[in-house]
Order: C-alpha cells, then sequence, then structure tokens
C-alpha cells in the first residue's frame, strides 16, 4: 500500500458487519514482564502551571516520565498546549506530604469560631470613609 | 481453673483480631457517612476520601475505559494526516489527534488515582482485555469522515461529556473540564468540513452525505443502550458520577443535530426524528442494539484493526522507553559518582 493509501478502505462499511468475526486476538504475552521492568523506572510527577507573570502555579495534574527533564517537556506538550503557561513546575509525586483527609476536624480546627480575624467581624465602623 | 484456661489459649492475637475488625468497621461506617454527606450536599470525593468499594470500581471502569477511548480514538483521524487536502486541514488535524492523545493522559491520571497503575491498564487495552467507546470500530473511508466525526462523533462526546465536568469524583470531574475546553475546536472544525464539501462539487456534497448517513447512528449509540437496559446507570447517577440517563442526552443530541443539519444543506438519514410535544423530548427512528453489542464484543468492522495498530504503535515505541530510562539511570549514576 503507498504511503498515501487509506487503510481503512478495505474494512466493511457499518452495513456491513461481518459478524462472523473472530474477536480481536489477544496480545502475545511473552514480552510483558521486561516491559514492565522499563516502565516501572517512569515515576509519577505532578505538574504546577503559572499562566502569567504575577500568579502562582497551580496544580494542573500528574504525568509519567523517567526523569525531570522528561517531565518538563513532556508538561508543556501535556498541559500547555494553547499558551496555558509561561513557566512549569514539576514535583516527584512521592515527595508531596498531604495532610490527612481523615483528620480534617481537628487538623483544621484552629480557625473556627475566630470570626475576629475577618474585617467583615467589625461593623460598627460601617460608613466611615477610608476604613 | 477457668482463668488457667483462659490464659493457656492464646487469647490476645483473637482480641486484636477483633478489635482490628471493630476499629475497621467502625471506620467503614464513619466513612461511609462522610462519603454519603458529600453525596448529598453534591460536593466532590477526593482519592484520598473513604469511598465504596463499588464506587471505586465504576469509576475506574469508565475513567479508564473512557481514556482508551481516546487512544484508540487517534487512529481513525490519524489515517488521514497524510492526505489532508491543505496544509491547514493536515496541521487542524495534528493538533486534534495531538489533543486526543493528551486527553488519554488526563484520563489515565484520574483513573490512576483510584489506585490503578497505568502499566495495568495500558496492558489490558493491549492484551484486549479492555472497553473502549463502540464508535472507533467504525472505519473512517473518505475526507467526509474526517468532517462527520468531528461533527457528529465529538458532537455526542462534548454532550455526554459536558455534565462529567460535574462527576463527583474530583480528579474525573477536573479532567473532564479541561477536556470539554478542548473538545468545541473539534466539532467545529469538523463542522466546518462538511459545509465546506456541501457548499462544494455535488460530488462533494454527496460524500458529505455519505458520511453523515454512515455516522449516525453510531454516534447516536455512543450514549449507550436504551435507559431500560443500562444497569449500571441508575447507581451511576444516583452516585452523581451520572447526571442524565442515556436516553435523556440521546434526545437533547438529535435535538441540536436537527438544527445542524439544516445549516450544513444536508439531511439525517432518519425519517422519525421528531419532537414530540407531550414530553417535550426529540425522538429518532430505531437503532440497531444487536450490532453494537457486537461491536463491544469485539466483531465490529475495525476491532482487530485498531488493536493491532495500537499494539505496533506500543513495540515501535519500546526503544524510547528504554533510552529515556536509561538516559536517566546514567544521570542518576553521574550524580553519585560526582557526589562521591
Amino acid at each position: 500500500m503507498s504511503p498515501h493509501g487509506n487503510p481503512e478502505a478495505p474494512a466493511s462499511g457499518a452495513a456491513e458487519i461481518n459478524r462472523e468475526a473472530p474477536k480481536a486476538s489477544p496480545a502475545p504475552e511473552q514480552s510483558a514482564p521486561a516491559e514492565h521492568h522499563d516502565r516501572s523506572a517512569w515515576g509519577l510527577w505532578e505538574v504546577f502551571v503559572r499562566s502569567s507573570r504575577g500568579l502562582s502555579h497551580v496544580h494542573a495534574g500528574s504525568l509519567h516520565a523517567p526523569d525531570a527533564a522528561m517531565a518538563l517537556r513532556n508538561a508543556r506538550d501535556l498541559y500547555t498546549r494553547r499558551n496555558e503557561g509561561v513557566s512549569i513546575w514539576v514535583v516527584p509525586a512521592d515527595a508531596i506530604a498531604a495532610s490527612d483527609p481523615d483528620s480534617k476536624g481537628s487538623f483544621f480546627e484552629s480557625p473556627q469560631g475566630k470570626d475576629y480575624r475577618h474585617a467583615t467581624y467589625y461593623t460598627k465602623s460601617e460608613g466611615v470613609k477610608h476604613l | 481453673m477457668a482463668a488457667q484456661n483462659l490464659q493457656s489459649v492464646p487469647a490476645e492475637p483473637t482480641a486484636d483480631q477483633t478489635q482490628a475488625q471493630a476499629a475497621q468497621q467502625e471506620a467503614d461506617t464513619a466513612g461511609q457517612a462522610h462519603f454519603d454527606r458529600v453525596i448529598a450536599e453534591d460536593s466532590r470525593i477526593e482519592p484520598k476520601d473513604w469511598m465504596p468499594a463499588a464506587y471505586r470500581k465504576t469509576l475506574l471502569r469508565q475513567v479508564s475505559q473512557h481514556a482508551h477511548s481516546e487512544i484508540i480514538g487517534m487512529q481513525p483521524e490519524a489515517n488521514w494526516i497524510s492526505r489532508a487536502p491543505s496544509l491547514k486541514r493536515k496541521s487542524i488535524l495534528m493538533a486534534k489527534v495531538q489533543d486526543e492523545a493528551g486527553h488519554g493522559l488526563y484520563l489515565y491520571s484520574a483513573a490512576e488515582t483510584l489506585g490503578q497503575s497505568r502499566d495495568k491498564m495500558m496492558d489490558d487495552l493491549i492484551a484486549g482485555k479492555a472497553r473502549y467507546s463502540s464508535i472507533f470500530n467504525y472505519p473512517a473511508l473518505t475526507w467526509a469522515d474526517m468532517g462527520a466525526i468531528g461533527w457528529l462523533v465529538d458532537g455526542a462526546a462534548i454532550c455526554n461529556q459536558v455534565p462529567l465536568c460535574r462527576a463527583s469524583y474530583g480528579p474525573y470531574g477536573r479532567a473532564m473540564v479541561r477536556i470539554c475546553k478542548e473538545e468545541s475546536f473539534h466539532q467545529r472544525q469538523g463542522f466546518e468540513i462538511l459545509l465546506e464539501l456541501s457548499n462544494g462539487t455535488a460530488a462533494q456534497k454527496q460524500m458529505a452525505q455519505d458520511a453523515v448517513n454512515r455516522w449516525y447512528a453510531p454516534a447516536l449509540m455512543m450514549f449507550g443502550p436504551p435507559d431500560d437496559d443500562s444497569p449500571n446507570s441508575k447507581q451511576s447517577m444516583a452516585w452523581n458520577i451520572k447526571r442524565f440517563s442515556n436516553d435523556e442526552l440521546r434526545s437533547r443530541f438529535v435535538g441540536m443535530m436537527v438544527e445542524q443539519v439544516r445549516v450544513l444543506g444536508l439531511t439525517l438519514p432518519d425519517d422519525q426524528v421528531r419532537y414530540n410535544e407531550d414530553t417535550k423530548k426529540w425522538e429518532h427512528g430505531p437503532l440497531d442494539w444487536h450490532e453494537f453489542q457486537e461491536v463491544l464484543a469485539g466483531r465490529g468492522p475495525c476491532n482487530a484493526q485498531r488493536l493491532e495498530r495500537r499494539r505496533e504503535a506500543h513495540d515501535d515505541g519500546a526503544w524510547v522507553r528504554e533510552a529515556a530510562a536509561a538516559y536517566a539511570a546514567k544521570q542518576v549514576n553521574k550524580q553519585k559518582e560526582y557526589a562521591a
């Protein structure tokens, strides 16, 4: 077939589905273990993108890459195809320490009931200019 | 005597086990209560939250199948890149196919947060164990198919995906927001291809109509089986994963297409399309659900071809993965040498 031929063409149209067609054959299994070994070197990276100067980097998603340089390049291709960013950070996912969602209550308890930390708590100055 | 007996049996592990079981049960009850509250508030579940095993399983299936669909979905269009009629169309098609790859990767990331490794998902796809959308097992026969795929297939996908932006699982919803933003260009470029062909020569217009005729029914079937025959839908809706039923979304889609096909100067290959004043819903002619099941079961026109191509691509990319891993290892060793 010429490089410009249509490899789709020989297939039958929707109306002519071959009911007897065999189910797609399973892939050969033998190469799987070696593959696994190769790919296990590709760690998970979290990607943070700064959309423009003056703004913070914001978490955009994650990806797999063998090292930081490749992670940055992959992040550029995956998360900034439409000028979404001027700067990218990539961080190995396992380097991130996260608060435990189960301890939600106690961990974030401190600000509870401390309305006086917000300007809206102080109402007597309402109507006073420049305050 | 009784006390002695008690001491002689290994009572402690049993007590520990009972305690652990009790603790687990307590955690599950608390977890379930938190989960129920989050769902009732229409808030979002995040990866580290407790979630019912069935919820995790349902999402993992849905998100990974969605990811596979994006990856396999590159093929019908990538096939036309070398034969696009102009440099502009070629660039557009390449951008679109690159987007599909990106969408697959966003979704694999989301699926991974549910505890499945990406390698396992990839292996399942390549081994033919995983499902993907039935639509990509139909052939793209002419250039007009690039128009019909963009307009009908991406159109149906958008209709399905916009409500998924509000799916109760945070990472899935966030991936869908990103995908939907990018997807709208896909549908518009398809519409433009059809419009240009429709305003071209008689033969070009015929080619556009032929493509619409072939893709119409498979696109409607993308929404999944009728509601009476979709056992998982109800639970998915209760969990706020799905927001609308298959038939509801299909009906909406038909309504949109009725309007748009007029602008195209083409027709839908369905003389039973009508607006039902009583139900306030669009109705369409019967669909061949036997065909749908056959294609899903692996007996569609292109199933074998699509999987074969996916395997080839995976094997062709092996040297890149190996080289990248070897280079990364070498860099680590160099750094160690400097440090020493």
